[in-house]
């Protein structure tokens, strides 16, 4: 069973914010680590290949040192991984990045299994996995709880519901977003971090996708474009109180009691 | 099209690439170039004195937008039964096509479903158009991507908004990216301009940013909206607009998936129902201390919530967050104890009716969307707002 898991790098901190004054964005600190969520992806793909053999293969799309999520899968003991980088791939919206990593999971080779984590801790719109799979043209569930059962051509998953727990057979190929907890990840080990420190990991640009026509990614390739940033915005009709904690918690008692929320 | 740097203009490169807040911009060979961290965000251009970087457009191909008219609501619904965040969409989309001057839509996938088609017409939507097959019962992403393609094809909508729920997530990516079209997801507020472009509103970047979005050379424009972020029109006794039944080809409708089972989950009480709510942040600094959170909480008869933090070091079960990757809650009360007030956390709470706020920082963000904020240290306020309580209730 060959399987393919989408790893992203996410910056550490997410403290970025907008001067009200220059309209700049500010922002402290950009060490960066694996998106936590795909931890989850890595994971399932690593049971999968405990029990039917195989391989695990990464892919992240970044700028160069992204690299580092993939000596941190390695470290986990992924076998393979590829960086998709290229100045062309800037300004990527999530169009233009899932069209991308599907050219670039074409370029990489067939797989039997395709495993996204649920969303990104930076981008958090949980829509770059679907999108892949339908350029993939493979069936896709999010929401995946656990996996039941994998055959050599289907592959048993529970799925949450909102109101429910379904359980579905779908043929392979395909892609899964998994769930946080539907495995607890591993930790990187120092053994397998010192034997794959050198490990190539071979770059994928533009000129090496199925497709290389430059309109079809980063800024170009992106249907949607930010038009302008801004502070959330401030509610004008609130009163603030400052006062001992006692004259404080009066106050919040009154209210309550004014607007109903305590019967007296 | 894009950034284009101008060397000569750059005084101090290792200076000038500090600009960028995604650390985007690296001397290469002497040379300031943009990488692929690169958001468009545009801040270097804004920060451009000279003309250091310039944002060059170029013409790229677009749609015909006159030949895309309809503001169009994915009936989201469990097998048959819609979901009221359905409701909200269309009152948005009422709004949004009386600006342009285009029909509202909705467009509905199940099976045995003529009678909530027809429900939906009590609440001002021109047009329902049904796809009721056996084979469109519940959702699978192949099938309803199938039905849905064929709906875009036929009726060219200008717009598609889809409530952001675990059946809308799946579907709307797979839509947008059939037609390679853009996606906003979670929206929080929508507009839209005279040319028909959607203005798409959002926290972004992962900060304490909004961004407005638009989706300007392609069609079907697509964006995602939680529940109880819009508001539902009232139904009315009179109906409007019709039902237009659709077909489409058996074929079309096959996927590779069989279900095997479907166990209903035990129902547990959630935040989103709740009339009151008692948000804990990081200002609680123990799990001990979430007693008192607690405790008021039950003496108002409401829920516990809390921010993401208290969710990450697993003090609070996942289903109590509020906020962009949490729940939305709209309730009659909440108090936040101890909380910022980021945008991602605010975005999922700012449309509950009165919010109360205790921080003892009174430059927190926080105070920007309570009606009620009261600068002080919770450990002192809630055990006596908790004494005054229960002193009521015995009186
Ligand atoms: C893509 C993305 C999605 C996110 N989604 C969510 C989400 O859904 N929900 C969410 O909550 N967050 C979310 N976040 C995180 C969010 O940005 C903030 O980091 C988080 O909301 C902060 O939580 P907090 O207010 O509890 O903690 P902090 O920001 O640390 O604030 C603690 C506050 O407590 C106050 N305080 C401390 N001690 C006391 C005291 N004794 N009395 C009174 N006040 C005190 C402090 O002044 C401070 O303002 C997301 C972030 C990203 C990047
Ligand atoms: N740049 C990227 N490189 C590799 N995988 C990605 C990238 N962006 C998103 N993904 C995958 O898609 C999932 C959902 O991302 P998002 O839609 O950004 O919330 C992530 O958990 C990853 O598995």
């Amino acid at each position: 069973m060959d399987v393919l898991v989408c790893i992203k790098q996410v910056p550490e901190s997410n403290k970025v914010e907008v001067d009200p004054k220059t309209g700049a964005l500010i922002r402290d600190g950009v060490d960066s680590k694996m998106n936590p969520f795909d931890l989850y992806a890595l994971e399932t793909a690593f049971r999968i290949r405990e029990k039917l053999g195989g391989t695990v293969k990464v892919i992240s799309m970044g700028p160069p040192q992204a690299k580092e999520v993939i000596y941190e899968a390695f470290s986990m003991g992924a076998d393979a991984g590829a960086l998709v980088s290229d100045r062309a791939f800037g300004g990527a919206d999530v169009l233009a990045t899932s069209y991308t990593l599907s050219q670039a999971i074409r370029k990489v080779g067939h797989f039997d299994l395709i495993l996204c984590g649920k969303q990104t801790i930076d981008g958090d719109t949980a829509q770059v996995g679907s999108e892949i799979s339908e350029y993939l043209g493979i069936p896709s569930f999010a929401n995946v709880l656990g996996i039941d059962d994998v055959q050599k051509d289907n592959i048993t998953v529970k799925i949450d519901l909102p109101n429910a727990i379904e359980v579905s057979k779908v043929t392979l190929p395909c892609l899964l977003c998994v769930e946080k907890d539907i495995y607890q990840p591993r930790l990187p080990s120092y053994i397998k971090k010192q034997a794959t420190k050198d490990r190539e990991v071979p770059m994928i640009t533009l000129k090496d996708l199925p497709d290389s026509s430059p309109d079809r990614y980063g800024l170009h390739g992106s249907p949607t474009q930010v038009q302008r940033i801004f502070p959330p915005e401030v509610n004008n009709d609130r009163e603030i109180f400052h006062g001992t904690s006692e004259e404080l918690s009066k106050k919040l008692m009154n209210t309550l009691v004014e607007r109903k929320f305590v019967g007296r | 099209m894009g950034l284009v740097v101008h060397n000569d203009k750059i005084e101090n490169k290792e200076e000038f690439i500090k600009v960028c807040p995604f650390g985007a911009m690296e001397v290469q060979n002497g040379d300031v170039i943009i990488n692929s961290a690169c958001k468009m965000c545009k801040v270097c251009v804004r920060k451009s004195k000279h003309g250091e970087v310039e944002f060059v457009e170029e013409k790229l191909p677009t749609v015909d937008k006159s030949k895309w008219s309809g503001i169009t609501v994915y009936v989201d619904h469990e097998n048959g039964k819609i979901h009221p965040v359905t409701l909200e969409l269309i009152g948005k989309a009422r709004e949004l096509a009386k600006k342009v001057n285009q029909p509202v839509y909705c467009v509905f996938f199940g099976s045995g479903i003529e009678k909530q088609a027809n429900e939906l017409l009590h609440y001002g939507v021109d047009s329902v158009f049904v796809y009721d097959d056996p084979a469109l019962r519940s959702f699978q992403n192949e099938s309803y991507t199938a039905a849905f393609e064929d709906f875009v094809n036929r009726n060219h909508p200008c717009a598609i908004l889809v409530g952001a729920t675990p059946v809308g997530r799946q579907l709307a990516p797979r839509v947008a990216a059939r037609f390679r079209t853009g996606l906003t997801a979670d929206c929080t507020i929508l507009d839209i301009d005279k040319n028909t472009d959607l203005i798409q509103i959002r926290p972004a970047f992962g900060g304490n940013i909004m961004a407005q979005i638009c989706t300007p050379r392609t069609r079907p424009q697509m964006a995602t909206v939680r529940y109880k972020v819009m508001n539902a029109p009232a139904r009315t006794e009179e109906t409007t607009g019709r039902v237009v039944d659709c077909k489409i080809d058996a074929e079309k409708l096959r996927t590779h998936v069989q279900v095997l089972d479907v166990k209903p989950k035990q129902k547990v009480a959630s935040i989103e129902n709740a009339e009151v709510l008692v948000a804990a942040g990081r200002g609680i600094k123990s799990k001990e201390d979430l007693a008192m959170v607690q405790e008021l909480a039950d003496l108002l008869g409401g829920e516990l919530a809390c921010t993401r933090p208290l969710v990450e070091s697993g003090w609070v079960e996942a289903r109590r967050q509020v906020g962009l990757s949490g729940r939305t809650v709209r309730p009659k009360l909440i108090i936040t104890c101890g909380i910022s007030g980021a945008v991602q956390f605010s975005a999922g709470m700012k449309s509950a009716e009165t919010i109360v706020s205790i921080n003892s920082d009174e430059k927190a963000p926080i105070f920007n969307v309570a009606h009620i904020g009261l600068v002080g240290d919770v450990y002192e306020i809630i055990p006596q707002l908790i004494k005054q309580l229960k002193q009521g209730k015995e009186a």
